[in-house]
């Protein structure tokens, strides 16, 4: 090491110096700056009994519509919304963004393919401006709860005091970390400079997820109180309070569908400056990332529903009135909605798939198998389409014999719904594995038995979720009829998990037909990646509503009442008309993030202007 | 220039698809406003009226048709007065009661000290109750509230009702939590409080659940229509499916209101 270099590397070490020491503050002495340190010192002297008599904790207040500040005129709870709402979406964006970086770039290193590196930065590039609007909406979506809820964040904020001054900790490392890696990011090339970047990568990673788990802890804390009393009064224990019932549900539910998300909207960036692409060149490195882009949202978009239904179930679990709320009540439309948008999901990924299969001269072989994958997948939309309970005219009633049809009423409970998606995922992972074979000459000699076996193990699997599906739907009583979820989810597992494993050893060392055409894919495929992010994006809006929502007239459920003029559940349709404007104000800030990150690498030449 | 614009009209497009569909596609439920406190007369209220009080709050505040009916997901009451005397006697029992009124209010304050095989708490093994205690959190029934709803439990097994109206309420703090709520004198707004127009429609706007009653009072005198207001499965219009309108409306006005109501059905011709 030359001495220039060990001295351009001493802010960086410094820096990096500065945040482990904070980060080792926060984790060993922050208790010693706690609201309660006096009191947890005397505790050591007093029985713990004596200790909790003494907690000063007050009751969650009772409020009445006097205690929320009317400010401007401005509809306090719309204005909350949209703008957690925004902060969300950006969240998700710039915490999922590095995940899939960091193994990008791994990749990159594994097979020595600087496509890889050059892909993962530009990624990170388009992240980067994201960040900042992420952090601006946060602060806004701050200052909004206390000028608005200020009771309510009072009271929040003494539960959660000491896991708030960590979030602002981590943020300040998140920040740091972010800036070396995306700085850094063409200084640390090469042997151990790579190491230690792959390194950032990671910390940055495990930075973000830790924000993401305390800010869910907040509100998950709203949905399924723990660590307080009855009246609200806390216990002192703020572990406690963030792990709550939903705590680790809503946390799987987000880290998965992030990734998703943040797949989404790289591929829309892509799709974009694939359609004003200059060069053939350009071009085929724009579809390149679209693609990997697309198959990051598919790889997470299929696991989703299964970390949904567990986030549902928990709920119901947690409290069978709220489930039933959620299911079976007032937001029970809501998942007809949502079909549309999951529909949407799923036939814009396969559509893209399909569109792609064009860049390969031996999809040919398999392009006759698509529109029997694509009426399935409608199939298996309308199912989910299907309502349960129908909102009818007394003529209407009687003519359906009651409020559900004889024969198409099942298919609106949760076995049908579930038989459906979980027929979609198997298809959609069919129509991937056809788009991986489509450039593919298998050269091993059980190629025909091994496709046998593929056949029956798709045929086995999807008999078993129908089977099971019909079985619980029209056989069993209402307290059985969930039971078919879990064997049909591992059914869909072994199914994708066993076929792809067979598919890789039957294409092991397998001739290609001729090089993949990066670039001939129709610009309709595009759109296909533009309706992915905005289906997305809308999804996401629509289900926050719901997780919002389903507290109905409490801010923290069972606990501390809203008592604000808004305490009422909106109805479906305003939920979307804000869901919409809020989208829209996001995709106008998405369209600046992905304009910023093209002038960043546009030059002009100033002639002229310069002295010669 | 013209690719970016077609690319912001295709979202537009999108989003406004969307949200067309969440307005006009599916029907628009309002939600329930947040539950009151419901006055409670209870010095005036015969045994009859405290009854259907029980009655209004298990199909209402109380939310136990969520569970208890005819889908499975938690245990029938109809025959409760008959089974109760095994469950007492049961190993699993933990409670203390040993009549059917205390069974029945430890079942609603306290319903994991017996739970019905299979109706228990997923992993619990039936140890524990997904039905949350009654008088907290956010349903949260008054005592006598909860007395009110042991008697409509009482009242439906075809057992003696043996629950007593309360009459130590604390007035003055019954008073201070208690919505007030002043006679109404237009008539169009006692149709608002009582929601008439959801079921019934009156030219041209309201719901088809109930009959129309544009012109109710050139086909039926004042006294027809006192008794379809009070006792509404007296005689049912045809076309139109009995228990589908509250019979509890004499309980729920005031007398003037009913008869400013009156009023102004027989003027509709």
């Amino acid at each position: 090491m030359t001495g220039p270099r060990a001295f351009r590397k001493a802010p960086a070490l410094a820096l990096f110096g500065l945040i482990f020491a904070l980060l080792a503050l926060t984790f060993t002495g922050f208790d010693q700056l706690g609201p309660l340190a006096s009191e947890q010192a005397a505790a050591e002297q007093v029985v713990a009994a004596d200790a909790a008599v003494a907690a000063p904790y007050a009751p969650a207040p009772k409020l009445t519509a006097a205690d929320y500040p009317t400010i401007a005129g401005v509809n306090s709870r719309v204005a909350v919304w949209i703008f957690a709402q925004l902060h969300l979406w950006f969240a998700a964006f710039v915490l999922a963004v590095p995940i899939f970086v960091f193994i990008i770039e791994i990749i990159g290193m594994r097979t020595r393919d600087k496509r890889y590196d050059d892909m993962a930065y530009e990624f990170i590039k388009v992240s980067i401006t994201a960040y900042s609007l992420t952090a601006i909406l946060g602060g806004s979506l701050l200052f909004f709860l206390i000028l608005f809820y200020p009771h309510l964040f009072g009271y929040l904020s003494t539960i959660f005091s000491e896991s708030m001054f960590y979030y602002a900790l981590l943020f300040f490392a998140e920040s740091a970390v972010l800036y070396i890696y995306y700085y850094g990011w063409h200084w640390l090339q090469g042997g151990i400079r790579k190491w230690i970047h792959l390194g950032l990568g990671l910390s940055l990673n495990v930075v973000g997820t830790c924000l993401m788990l305390l800010a869910n802890s907040w509100l998950t804390f709203m949905m399924s109180p723990a660590g307080v009393d009855a009246a609200g009064v806390f216990g002192g224990d703020t572990w406690a309070a963030m792990n709550n019932f939903l705590w680790h549900p809503i946390n799987i539910h987000r880290f998965v569908a992030n990734i998703a998300y943040g797949g989404s909207i790289v591929g829309a960036y892509a799709a974009f400056k694939f359609l004003t692409a200059g060069s053939q060149e350009e071009r085929a490195h724009y579809d390149w990332m679209g693609y990997n882009a697309n198959f990051i949202a598919i790889c997470a978009l299929l696991p989703l529903p299964f970390a949904g239904y567990y986030l549902a179930a928990e709920m119901y679990l947690y409290s069978q009135q709220m489930g039933i709320t959620l299911m079976g009540g007032i937001f029970a439309w809501l998942f007809i909605i949502q079909a549309v948008l999951i529909g949407t999901l799923f036939l814009s990924a396969n559509y893209y798939l399909w569109c792609g299969m064009g860049r390969s001269d031996g999809a040919k072989r398999y392009t006759k198998y698509i529109k029997y994958i694509a009426i399935v997948l409608v199939g298996a939309f309308l199912v989910w389409f299907t309502p349960h309970t129908l909102v009818l005219t007394n003529e209407e009633l009687k003519a359906l014999g009651g409020p559900h049809h004889k024969i198409l009423g099942p298919l609106g409970i949760m076995p049908a719904k579930n038989t459906a998606v979980n027929v979609m995922i198997i298809f959609t992972a069919l129509s991937f594995m056809f788009y991986r074979r489509a450039n593919k000459v298998a050269t091993v000699s059980w190629v025909n038995a091994g496709n046998a076996i593929q056949v029956a193990l798709f045929t086995a699997g999807i008999l078993n979720i129908m089977f099971l599906g019909i079985y619980h739907g029209y056989f069993t009583n209402t307290v059985y009829k969930v039971a078919a979820s879990i064997p049909q989810v591992l059914t869909t597992v072994v199914v994708i998990v066993g076929s792809i494993t067979l598919d890789s050893f039957i294409y092991k060392n397998s001739k290609e037909v001729a090089p993949l055409h990066w670039g001939r894919i129709p610009g309709r495929a595009m759109y296909a990646l533009f309706l992915l992010a905005v289906a997305f994006t809308w999804l996401m809006g629509l289900m926050g509503y719901i997780r919002s929502g389903i507290r109905q007239h409490w801010h923290v459920l069972d606990i501390m009442r809203d008592g604000s003029v808004d305490a009422f559940t909106p109805t479906l349709g305003f939920a979307a008309n804000v869901v919409s404007v809020a989208a829209i104000i996001f995709m106008a800030m998405v369209i600046f993030v992905f304009w910023i990150a093209q002038v960043s690498s546009n030059k002009t030449l100033p002639s002229g202007y310069w002295k010669e | 220039m013209k690719q970016f614009f077609t690319v912001v009209a295709f979202i537009l497009l999108t989003i406004g698809f969307f949200a067309g569909y969440s307005n006009f596609g599916i029907p628009q439920i309002e939600p329930a406003p947040p539950p009151k406190e419901e006055k409670l007369d209870l010095g005036s209220m015969t045994m009859d009226q405290f009854i259907a009080l029980g009655d209004r709050i298990f199909q209402g505040k109380g939310t136990c048709t969520l569970c208890h009916n005819s889908l499975g997901r938690a245990p029938m009451l109809g025959t409760i007065a008959e089974v109760f005397p095994k469950r007492l006697k049961d190993e699993r029992y933990k409670g203390e009661a040993e009549d059917l009124e205390a069974y029945l209010v430890e079942s609603l304050v306290e319903p994991s000290a017996f739970v019905v095989a299979g109706f228990g708490k997923k992993g619990t093994n039936d140890a524990e109750s997904p039905m949350p205690n009654v008088s907290g959190g956010s349903i949260g029934l008054s005592e006598a509230e909860v007395a009110a709803v042991v008697a409509y439990l009482q009242d439906q097994a075809g057992a003696e009702v043996t629950v007593e109206i309360p009459t130590d309420v604390d007035a003055a703090e019954e008073e201070e939590e208690a919505e007030t709520r002043e006679a109404l004198a237009d008539p169009k707004a006692i149709m608002a409080q009582f929601t008439c127009d959801a079921c019934h429609m009156i030219n041209g706007a309201g719901g088809e659940v109930g009959p129309d009653l544009s012109k109710v009072g050139a086909a039926y005198d004042r006294d027809y229509l006192r008794r379809a207001l009070l006792q509404p499965n007296a005689e049912i219009a045809k076309g139109f499916e009995a228990d589908m309108m509250p019979d509890d409306l004499g309980e729920q006005m005031f007398v003037t209101e009913l008869e400013v109501l009156l009023d102004f059905l027989v003027e509709l011709k």
